[in-house]
Parts: C-alpha cells; structure tokens; sequence
C-alpha cells in the first residue's frame, strides 16, 4: 500500500522523526517499506560510503524558489493563441507568467479574476520534472524567450512536481493555500510503498500504520480527525434513515453486519485539492467528492464502503420503505457491475439487492444502476462485513482485485461498518455541503468474540527468551490497543476491536507473544545458544552415501547436471518407451505435463543441447516418479550417465582424441563399483528397455542381481537427438539396489617382494570372451598371479578368419623373490591350460 | 729433463686455454695425457734415469700431471656448463601459449552450494533428514497450518497431481521442504511417544511453485530448512543460531537483522537480512539499494504444527528456517537469470 506521510501526520505527531526512520521501524515490525517515493519533502543526501536503506525516488521541492502564488489575471499572449500569459503575485512580487495550460485558458481575457487562482509556482532555477519528456527528466528553469515573450518561471502540473503523471493542466490548489509559503512546507509530500503480509491486513489503513507507529515509538495515537462539516443550517427534512431503509441478512455467515447512513443534499463536485493529492499519491483517483470520500475514508480506516444513489432506490422501491437484502446470487444469474461489465454469477457470490433485483457484488464491486453519479443529490452509504473467504473466491472468479476485495477477502472485523460508514459521511459532509440524516440502519446478526488470552513472564521467558515484568507486557500489548487486566501472576489480555488474528488457548498465548516481540523490537531480543539438549546424532546413512557416489563420480570426472523433473512421454519416448505416468493436472505447458520415468532421458536432453561441446561426461542423481492410482507415488532414486565425444581435451598441438565409445563407460563404471567397494562384478548381455545397440550394451549384476545397464544408444534413438557423429554412450543404475549391497573393505598387503611381470599372447576363437580367458589365466595361475591386464587385441589374415589374438601382461607376486624358472612353471601350466580348455595357442 | 716438463706443462696448458668444446678437448687429454704423450714418454723412459735424478725427475713429473689434470677437469666442467647455457638459450618455450586442458568433474551449482549450507548445519548438530517431493495437500499445507483458502496459499501456488476421489486432500509437488518437519516430527514421536526426543534437523530438497519460467522466476527450486524442537528453545535462540549461521555463511563481520515476517507455520516470524555483501552496505544494484539482502525466513513453529507433528506446545517450543541455496548462489556470483541452473549449459557449470 502507498502511504503519504502527511496523512499519517494527521494520527501521530512524528516531529523529529525522519521519513528514513519511520521506514525502518515499520520495515522491522514487519511492515516492509519497499520504497519511498518523494513529492516535494526534503530527501536524505548520501556522501560517499554512506549507507542506503531504502530504494528512493522521486524529487524534493526547493523552499525558495518553488512557492504558493496567486494568479490573478489570464491575459491574451500577443503572438499565440494556444498560450497565454498569467498576471500572478507570488508573496513577493508580481510576475508575468507564460503558460499553455488548458484548466485555466477558459479565463483567458476574461479580466481580473474575482477570486484569484491558487497555484503552484517554480521560480527561475528551480528543478522540476520536464513535463513533456517521457518519463521523469530533470530540468531547471532557465530565462528564456518563447514567441516574444520572456520566460523564466512557470505554473506547475502534477508530473512536472513528481505528484502524478498527469501534465494535462496545472495543479489548482484549494483556496486557503497561503500565497508566497513554499510549496514544500504547504503540501510537501513522501510516500511509503509498504507490503502488506497476509497477517497484517488489519495495517491496511493510515490508522492502522500510525498505530504501529505509535507502539514502535511511544508515542500517542490520534484517532479522531477534524473535518470541518458543513455547518449551515438544513432546509431539507431530516427523517432518520431507519425510518427510511430496512436491511435484511439472509446469512449472517457470509455477511455479519450491514450498517447504512444517509446524506442528504450533497453538490457532487472535485474534492477538495488536498484530499485529490493525497488519494493520488496513495494510488487512488479522484472522482468525485461522493466518491472520493468513500475511498478516503477506506484507506484512512481499512473499511470499504458503497455509496448509492438514494434516489434510484427510492424510486426503485415506490411506494414502500427501501429494503436491502443481502444473500447469495443464484447460479447464473447476472448483474451489471460499475465496469460495464456483465457478470455472470455463482452461488458463491453475495449480492446486495432491494425487493427488485440485485444491486451490487458484495464487498467487490457496485453495480452500474445505483451508483453515484453527476445528478446525485442523496446518498445511501454502505458499510458492511463479509466473509474473507467468499470474496476472495469471488474477486478472483471474477478477476476483480479493487482495493475494496483486497482488504475484505484478508478480513475486515465488523466493528470497523460502523466507523466507517460515520467517517464517510462526515467527509461527504465536509466535501459537498450535505446534511447526515440522523442515526444508522445497523443490522449486526454475528458479532465476533472478544479473544480473551493470559500471558505469564514465564510464558514470554519460555518462547522469546527474554525477562519482561507484567507491568512490561501489558505496555507493550496496550500500545497496539489490546485491553490489558493484571491479576495475581498473570495478564488478562483481550484482543482489539479491529483485529481478526488473534486466537485463543495456546494458539492465541502464540498470536499474543508475537506482538509483544514486535512490539519490544526483534533487535532488542538478545542472541543465545541453544541450551537444550543436543538430539543423538545418527546422521542420515542414505544421503551420505548418495553424497559418497557423487563424490566419485566427480572424482572420475564427470560433471553433475541438475534437470527438471517435469517432462512429456514424448520427450522421453525417444530413448525408453512408458506406460502410465504421473500426471500434471495444471502444466504451465504440454512439454512439461507429467513427471519424469526416466533420468536417463532427462540427461541426454541436457547432453543434446550441450552437443557442441567436444567433450560430455554428465551425470545426474535423482528421483524418478512411478505413479500409485490415487495416491503418492513411488519416488525411486536413479543415477543416469551420458558420455559422448572426444575421450581427452584437445590442445594447440593435440589432434582431437578418439571418441568416447563402450569400453570408456565401462572403464568409469569399474572404478566408480570398485569405489563403492563392490567385488562381484559380472558384465552380461542385456535386454534393457532402453533402445541400446545390441552388440554394444551391458548389465551390471552384482552378487547377481542386475543393477545397472550400460552401452551405446541405439542408432535409430540416436537419430532422434541432434548428436555429432560420436557415438553416445549412456548408464543408468538403480540406487536402491546398488546402495543396499555388501561392500567388502579390507586391502591386497603390498609385497615387500619384487614383482616380475610378464606378457603372453594367445590366438583363439572369435567366440571366445575376454572373460573366460582371464578367468581362467587367474584361475591356473592361483594366489601368485596378482595381476592380470589385457593390453592388446588383434585380428588379421595370418591369425585367420574368426581367430583373434589377445595379449596379457601378467604379475607374479609371492612372499619371496621369485626366479625365472618359478615364473616359467606358472607359465607353463597357464598356457597348457589355455590350450586344452579353450584351445589357445601361443602366439610367438 | 726438468726444463722439458716444464715446456711440456706450459705448451699444455696454453693449448688447453683456447679450447671451447667437447671434441678439442678429447683430443687434448689423448695428445697431452694419454698414453704416448710427452708427458707420458717421461714416465715411460723413467727406468733409464739415474738414480739421484729419479727422485727429482720423478717429482716434477707427478706435479706436471696433476696440474694437468686438474686443469682438464676444471676445463671440462667448463665446457659442459657452457653447452648446457647454450642449449637452455635454445630451448626457450613461448610461455605465452594456452596450457593444455584437463577434463575434469564437477557437482552441480546448486548442489555445491547446498553442500555448504548443510555442512555449517551439520556442525551446529542439525542432520540431514530428506523427504518425498510428492506430497499431499494435508502434509504440504493443512499440517503446516495452512487452512484451505487461506490468503497464504496465494503466497505458494501449486503444480496438483492428477488424482480421483482427493477433493479434500488432493496430491501435489511439494512447494516447501516443510512437509518434511511434521514426517520428522512423527518419526520422533513414535520413537518415544510420552517424551519425545529433541529434533534438531535440516530439511533439504526440491520444491516446486506453479510459475512462468522466466530469469526470476522458476518451477523448481532448492530449498534448504531447519527445524528444532526441544523444551526450552526460544527466539533469542534463534537469533543466536541464525547469527551464527550468517556468520559461517557471508563471513565472520557479516552483520544480520531480523525483521518481523508472516509464514502460517511460524510465529513470530521473521525475515533475515544480512549486509549486502556485494556493497557493504552502501547500495548497489543487487541490494537495490537497501543494504541489505534478504536471505533467510525463519520463526518459532507454531503451536497447530507442533501439535500436528505429535509435540504438546505446552511443553515443547521450536524455531524452523528456511533459505534458497540458488538465490543464495545468485546474490554471491551476481547471476542474473535463474534459468542458467536447470538449463544445465557446460558453459555455465563449468564455472564453478
Ligand atoms: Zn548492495
């Protein structure tokens, strides 16, 4: 909500105070300043290295040189038609003012004015807003010749003072203004920008902001503001308005109270110049002085108010006493609100109707009929209380936010009908020469309790930690207004009458204790540690462990990707094809409709979009999501890899490496199992849902169970990314499975023997794997082969078609220094055995 | 005799003067101290001496050679330094040329920065305690306070889960890791049903808020909160915690404030600012001009929460926060766009 500081003057005195100051108390009580908009007040100057608080614009007045002035004649400009020249005293002097202002050029050659014009006057070297630049540009007056005529002040509009946009005319202020006092001192200005939190909309409202103000600062609260009422004697007959309407609450539910006033005799004209200045700056525009003065006493008070037209309800209702009903709208049923728009209504919206038909949508917006207009003279005032959750639903049905939906859909208490509708009145009153016709029609069939809630020191030691006295407490909560009663060891505390937020029991003891922590001051309340008892530590075996995988993964180097969880079937389809999934049932788009079933997929979108890169080695470790019929679904934990690309960097003076292929995934996948310590490993052919190359993909069992599967994607999936020629390899692992195996800790002792190494190569069937070859090599070999490595495989015409050679380079190791003829035994008997089982040859 | 080991000497050690390399140097040591030089010729022909010359003649020679060879040694290492200095001057790389790239891994962004907030609470004795992103609208809001329409639920609005016969208790994303604190709650509670044990956690995890994805805006985030509960724990406890936290976190003179806030499942309730640590204070674009940068929510667990986790709020109090290891990240590296996190470009995470 913007908030002028002038109008809050009119409930504390904040003399003394800086605009900054005020921002930061109600920035820390919660009342979030988000921004100060100067109109005319001084604004703070910061040297270098000072400190800013808030964000702030706008523009401060210069006492001197921009003033109060009158103009007291409007003279022809001899060299143009659209201008003309003012006569105009200043308090000092008179001066010839030229303008093109059209508010005041009907007055042109009209004479010396009866009644002088109010307004406000930039001398010479005053800066202000350059009113016909777009946007806020600073300019400074300068002398000047235009058409003839010098020029070196002027008569200002609202944009060119930084009060509004508008530049349409120059701003006419209100009679009493005294001529010659600076502009500044007379209606100099800053606005607060404050956000309202969904618990603070009772601080919706000038009083209520001065309340906070007034406990945050000690200082009084003024309720009560003069506004001068018309005082001349009445010729109009003054019936009391119960005598008048009547009101009916079909449900008091939905609507508690409903109070009613009546004005008579009112000349609807502008506001008067302050009051239009003020509901501007708090974002409201001038209409009318009926209209306005419904919404000025909304934002001075938090209590929306309707006016009707008096007179098109009477007629309405002929020959009988007007009556107002309130009840909910039928389904489908129609109204035509202030906006000219025709709604179309629900059962859960409220109407206020008369014995005809439907006048206005509760607490959101009037209806066009009986609204206030030119020819009003009479007027019917509505104050009124609604359930907060009706109007939300229905301003946000309708799309409807207004000031008025905004408080009542946060809960307005019903006290505030009453008060309003008085303080309504009385500005109509004040503002267009009517007459308040005697009493309230108040029809009040659901009154809140009263919260009634004891507090204890004890209570404020045991939640806020600090040691305050009854007598303490009961300062602090009667400063917000809350009625305070201190009775042997406790504090009898009842909530005010405009508060809706405050509980009973344990719930209100908390609501309670939160205003006294306001209200003392969150930067009062010291810093401690902790007392209580630390938990047992137990850790959380599961994340750490995940934490452990991501470790090695990176260790191994591949780079962690992070992806969203929302995707399409036809994203994934193009890797895994899937039945049910779990289902959006509000998608911000198609492509993000359900929740992913595969991280894989997830992955190679993030491996596709980054294709250009020369090298990708990503994972991700994540929740997938199996869907339960009607209830949460399975959230399985997965770790997805994509490799693709050149197998190392490539450097000024290094050709590009050879692309990753199966052996490179496989390769990681054996250190990151050998980092998880996991030793019974076997690799076998798969028939995995994912689209792999046949020939080229793999399961990992361990201990026999298949965790994981790995290989190149298939050629055909492959061709529905956009990838570069590389082959793109691809994991994926079931973290359930693989976390809850046995690892085997313990290490192979280092000899303090020298090793002796030695290679073998062995021609063989095609068909043979390179498995069974090193089983059994390990196998013949025993304990004293602690090493077996294949570094080379090798094909050609002298080996023969559907041969294949492959080369080992074996250790041997013992608890004493081998010799050459204790090596060449264990070779022996490991060829002999390669040739009878498996019908190796050595290859010489 | 004597004269001539001295000519020897003299012609010797004039020719080893102008010598320079390797191979004029072998030459030497063959024509000046090997085996049919001069000086070894003396030697040789010592049988032939006197006996009153053998001594003297045999001294001088002996004094001949190890002057010598000495000087053949020193000449050598000479020489040797002197190739070396030149092949060094040779050798000189262009330093300026890029070094070579190493392929290497790393942890997410976000992930990285989650480390870092989790392990300052795992040394203040907060543990990890993860929970399901699915969630029900009753654990999701209800437990936490939030009554159905409710104003703050505006605050988080949600992606729902396509499911029949929920009305009143639908299925959603998780919009906080909050949920969370009421599972943990009763997993305590079982545990020990009459006194339940204090709960000092942290609460990571992606949460989700129906949103437009733009630079500020995102359907999916981290967050990471903290819950304790305990008899005894106050709000000036949470002040101390949080201070210290912020300490750990922007640095030990980072200064903090605690504003008064509104979340349906704390209260009081508090925001906490810490010192723009980008302008100390003076007002930048990052702070917008404030000085101050919000990082934190945080407030003692209100009693309805309490009492739905299984702890009496007569007995028991605790405070909750709550941060965004991703804001966190924005406001430390100046990133302006928050889709750089899930848009997962090399070029980005390569960064960090
Ligand atoms: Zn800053």
């Amino acid at each position: 909500m913007k908030l002028p500081i002038s109008w809050l003057k009119d409930f504390i005195d904040l003399d003394g105070i800086t605009v900054e100051d005020i921002a930061r108390k109600l920035t820390l009580a919660g009342l979030e300043v988000d921004e100060i908009l100067y109109a005319g007040l001084p604004m703070p100057t910061y040297g270098a290295g000072e400190k800013h608080e808030f964000k702030t614009n706008g523009i401060a007045w210069d006492k001197e040189k921009i003033v109060v002035a009158e103009i007291r004649e409007v003279k022809e400009h001899p060299n143009a038609d659209k201008l003309t020249l003012l006569d105009l005293y200043d308090g000092q002097q008179e001066q010839v003012v030229l303008t093109g202002a059209p508010n005041i050029f009907h007055l042109k050659g009209t004479g010396k004015l009866p009644k002088p014009i109010k307004v406000a006057y930039a001398k010479e070297g005053a800066t202000i807003y350059d009113g016909h630049a777009d946007g806020l540009v600073l300019t400074t007056l300068k002398r000047a010749k235009i058409r003839g005529v010098d020029s070196y002040s002027m008569v200002c509009s609202e944009k060119e003072l930084g009060i509004t946009g508008e530049h349409e005319g120059i701003i006419l202020l209100d009679d009493d203004a005294p001529v010659g006092m600076s502009l500044a001192d007379h209606i100099g200005d800053a606005v607060l920008d404050i956000s309202i939190l969904p618990n603070m909309a009772r601080n919706a409202n000038v009083i209520g902001i001065a309340r906070e103000l007034a406990a945050l600062t000690g200082r009084e609260l003024r309720k009560q503001v003069n506004t001068e009422t018309g005082k001349q004697p009445s010729t109009l007959n003054l019936q009391p308005v119960t005598d008048l309407v009547e009101i009916e609450i079909t449900n008091s539910e939905l609507n508690p109270r409903f109070v009613a006033g009546l004005i008579r005799g009112v000349e609807i004209k502008p506001s008067p110049y302050q009051i239009q200045r003020r509901l501007k700056l708090a974002g409201i525009r001038a209409i009318n002085n009926i209209v306005d003065a419904t919404n000025y006493a909304m934002i001075e008070l938090g209590e929306p108010l309707h006016a009707f037209d008096y007179d098109v309800l009477k007629e309405r209702a002929g020959e009988k006493k007007i009556k107002l009903i309130t009840r909910p709208a039928q389904e489908g049923e129609e109204l035509v609100t202030l906006d000219g728009e025709k709604r179309k209504l629900t059962s859960m919206n409220v109407l206020v109707c008369d014995e005809k038909s439907s006048l206005s949508l509760a607490g959101v917006m009037g209806g066009t009929e009986s609204e206030v207009t030119q020819n009003t003279r009479n007027v019917l005032l509505e104050g009124a209380a609604w359930n907060f959750i009706n109007i939300r639903r229905t301003a946000k049905q309708h799309n409807l936010p207004s000031e008025a939906s905004f408080r009542f859909s946060r809960g307005v208490h019903p006290a505030l009908a009453e008060t309003g509708v008085k303080r309504g009145l009385q500005y109509m009153a004040a503002w267009a020469n009517g007459s308040i016709a005697p009493g309230l029609v108040d029809v009040y069939p659901l009154k809140p309790k009263d919260s009634v809630v004891e507090v204890t020191p004890k209570d404020v030691k045991r939640l806020l930690g600090i040691e305050l006295t009854l007598e303490q407490i009961a300062e602090l909560l009667s400063r917000l207004e809350f009625k305070c009663e201190i009775t042997d060891h406790h504090l009898q505390v009842t909530a005010p009458a405009h508060r809706m937020d405050i509980d009973e029991g344990v719930v209100g003891l908390a609501d309670v204790l939160e205003e006294v922590a306001r209200s003392y001051g969150f930067d009062k309340i010291p810093t401690t540690t902790i007392s209580d008892a630390l938990p047992p530590q137990a850790g959380n075996p599961i994340h750490e462990w995940e934490e452990h995988l991501r470790d090695l993964l990176v260790a191994i180097g591949m780079q962690e990707v992070v992806t969203y969880r929302m995707t399409s079937p036809e994203r994934e389809g193009r890797v895994i094809a899937h039945g049910e999934y779990v289902r959006i049932a509000n998608p911000i788009a198609p492509e993000r409709s359900v929740l992913r079933q595969s991280l894989l997929a997830a992955v190679l979108e993030v491996a596709e979009k980054n294709a250009r890169a020369e090298s990708i080695v990503m994972f991700e470790v994540g929740s997938i999501f199996e869907p339960v019929k009607n209830d949460l679904p399975n959230e399985p934990r997965k770790l997805a890899i994509v490799m693709t690309g050149a197998r190392s960097a490539s450097a000024w003076d290094v050709k590009a490496a050879p692309a990753f292929d199966f052996y490179d995934m496989k390769g990681r996948i054996e250190l990151l199992l050998a980092g998880l310590r996991y030793t019974d490993i076997v690799y076998a052919e798969t028939e995995s849902t994912y689209s792999l190359h046949p020939g080229k993909s793999a399961e990992v069992k361990i201990n026999g169970q298949v965790v994981g599967v790995f290989g190149e994607l298939h050629p055909l999936a492959k061709e529905k990314y956009e990838f570069g020629d590389a082959p793109v390899i691809v994991a994926e692992f079931d973290l359930e499975k693989l976390r809850t195996l046995n690892p085997s800790y313990g290490i192979i002792p280092v000899s303090e023997f020298p090793p002796m190494y030695e290679d073998i190569a062995i021609i063989l069937d095609e068909s043979v794997a390179a498995s069974a070859v090193e089983a059994l090599i390990r196998q013949t070999g025993g304990k004293t082969v602690t090493d077996v490595r294949l570094f080379d495989v090798y094909r050609d015409e002298k080996i023969g078609a559907g041969k294949k050679s492959l080369a080992y380079s074996l250790t041997y190791q013992a608890a004493k220094t081998l010799t050459d003829a204790d090596a060449a035994a264990i070779r022996n008997k490991i060829v002999k055995r390669l040739e009878n089982t498996i019908g190796a040859k050595l290859r010489s | 005799m004597l004269d001539k080991l001295n000519e020897i000497e003299k012609a010797a050690l004039e020719d080893l003067s102008s010598i320079t390399e390797q191979t004029a140097l072998d030459a030497w040591r063959v024509s000046n101290v090997g085996r049919s030089s001069p000086l070894m010729q003396i030697f040789a022909g010592f049988g032939k001496l006197s006996k009153e010359e053998k001594p003297i003649v045999g001294a001088a020679a002996n004094r001949v050679k190890v002057a010598l060879e000495s000087a053949l040694e020193e000449k050598t290492q000479a020489v040797k330094y002197a190739a070396l200095a030149k092949s060094l001057s040779e050798e000189k790389l262009d330093i300026t040329l890029p070094g070579r790239e190493v392929n290497i891994g790393r942890l997410h962004p976000a992930n990285q920065q989650l480390r870092r907030v989790l392990a300052i609470l795992a040394e203040m004795g907060f543990q990890v305690y993860t929970s399901r992103e699915v969630e029900t609208d009753e654990m999701n809001f209800q437990m936490l306070n939030f009554a159905p329409h409710h104003p703050a639920r505006e605050m988080q609005d949600s992606f729902y889960v396509e499911s029949e016969g929920r009305e009143d208790n639908p299925i959603l994303m998780r919009t906080h890791t909050s949920p969370g604190q009421i599972r943990a709650m009763r997993e305590a509670v079982a545990t020990n049903p009459q006194n339940p044990p204090p709960i000092r956690i942290a609460l990571p995890g992606m949460c989700y808020r129906y949103e437009q994805i733009t630079a500020r805006s995102e359907i999916q985030f981290n967050q990471v909160e903290g819950l304790a509960v305990g008899e005894g724990i106050t709000f000036a406890d949470l002040k101390g915690t949080l201070t210290d936290f912020a300490r750990r976190m922007f640095g030990k003179d980072a200064r903090v404030r605690f504003r008064a806030s509104y979340f349906p499942f704390t209260e009081p309730s508090a925001e906490v600012d810490v010192e723009c640590f980008v302008c100390g204070g003076k007002g930048c674009q990052v702070c917008k001009n404030s000085g101050w940068l919000e990082i934190l929510g945080c407030g003692m667990v209100h009693p309805n929460v309490l009492q739905n986790g299984g702890y009496d709020p007569k007995r028991y109090t605790g405070f909750a926060f709550g941060m965004g290891p991703e804001r966190q990240l924005m406001l430390r590296n100046k990133i302006n766009d928050i889709r750089y996190f899930w848009g997962n470009d090399l070029r980005f995470l390569e960064q960090f």
